[in-house]
């Protein structure tokens, strides 16, 4: 089944993302094969360029690396992975300050609320 | 091998002096596939059969891999048209078996994969297919040649979303981009538009805008179907 995509998000840089946060999730391990590039332009439902174009870029932010004949692969190289990891957690939380900053949220409030939501109330949460 | 797999110089065509196309140029580069959208009538029927070599411009010149449209480019191009052109009194083996002995270019054994990526069974006869499967059957048709040009006029429309999916999924797994240019009319903007790499869009005659398709999700942060209302408005 094909996924959904964001239309106002080039389709590359939203797959690039998916493929990032499985890294991170350890979903991709390191130095393991990722799907050729057909197969994953049939699994994504987009075009074998765009997923060219993804792989691409994945080798330009040493993330993977293409064997040639072999495929990509994710690299071994776990300190990239671990800068990996810290570079989207620092992106999704300056995402999330942002947001908080605009909605006209102090620091402490911020925190405040985050605390509050991850450690205390654990009966009432998710409502 | 010349970059440029189709080029429209200047041309215009008319029918019985009904303006068609006026004074349309470009050109498509090589392993990209492109739509052509724009409102019914708009012209893109018409740049497909010109590209194909079925009918000549009134004014101006298209050549496809550096030589002039004409009927004996049928070798190198595959035009998948939007009337039906399956003989009826033939099962679908046959159909694959007649196409192999017109088209050099056809493979057999492709076109047997993508007959049961398809689900079609080969004993039926075309007459007894419903309309879905005879669309799906045009479709292992044109991606069965290794043709380096693959016209498809509105090869989607009229069928079912399932049928239309597993179109969709059959360009996915069977084009050869390395080698092959695709170019096809559709109105079914948004199931094709994570497939495309260009958007060419037309209005009475004149092409409005030629974009990538990344491009316009990047700079104008719009979807294809939000930016063809703005290209025609224009």
């Amino acid at each position: 089944m094909s996924q959904a995509f964001n239309n106002t998000q080039p389709i590359y840089l939203q797959i690039l993302q998916r493929l990032c946060r499985q890294v991170v999730r350890g979903e991709i391990k390191a130095g393991e094969k990722l799907p050729s590039v057909r197969e994953m332009a049939l699994q994504c439902g987009v075009n074998p360029n765009t997923v060219q174009r993804v792989y691409a870029e994945l080798e330009r932010l040493e993330i993977a690396e293409t064997r040639r004949g072999l495929g990509s692969f994710i690299t071994e190289d776990e300190t990239r992975l671990k800068r990996l990891r810290e570079q989207l957690k620092n992106e999704q939380i300056e995402r999330f300050i942002a947001d908080m900053e605009e909605t006209g949220f102090s620091p402490e409030e911020i925190l405040a609320g985050v605390r509050e939501r991850l450690l205390g109330n654990k009966g009432q949460r998710g409502d | 091998m010349s970059e440029h797999t189709v080029k429209f110089t200047n041309v215009t065509k008319k029918y019985l002096g009904r303006m068609a196309l006026n004074n349309v140029s470009f050109d498509l580069p090589r392993g990209k596939i492109t739509a052509l959208v724009g409102p019914n009538g708009s012209g893109k029927s018409t740049i497909l059969k010109l590209a194909a070599g079925l009918v000549h411009p009134t004014q101006g010149s298209v050549t496809v891999l550096g030589k002039t449209a004409n009927r004996r480019i049928a070798g190198e191009v595959a035009y998948l048209s939007e009337s039906d052109f399956l003989y009826p009194f033939f099962t679908v083996e046959e159909t694959l078996k007649f196409n192999a002995g017109l088209f050099a270019d056809f493979d057999l054994q492709k076109a047997k994969e993508i007959l049961s990526f398809m689900d079609l069974e080969p004993d039926k006869k075309v007459k007894h297919l419903s309309k879905g499967n005879r669309g799906r059957l045009k479709i292992v048709l044109a991606l069965s040649r290794r043709a380096p040009l693959i016209l498809m006029d509105e090869p989607l429309s009229g069928l079912d979303p399932m049928v239309r999916d597993s179109i969709i999924k059959s360009m996915i797994s069977h084009l050869d981009l390395q080698g092959q240019t695709v170019l096809m009319s559709t109105h079914e903007v948004a199931e094709v538009e994570p497939v495309l790499d260009l958007v060419i869009s037309i209005n009475e005659g004149k092409i409005t805008c030629i974009e990538d398709v990344e491009n316009i999700r990047e700079q104008h942060g719009l979807s294809l179907v939000d930016w063809m209302k703005e290209a025609l408005a224009k």
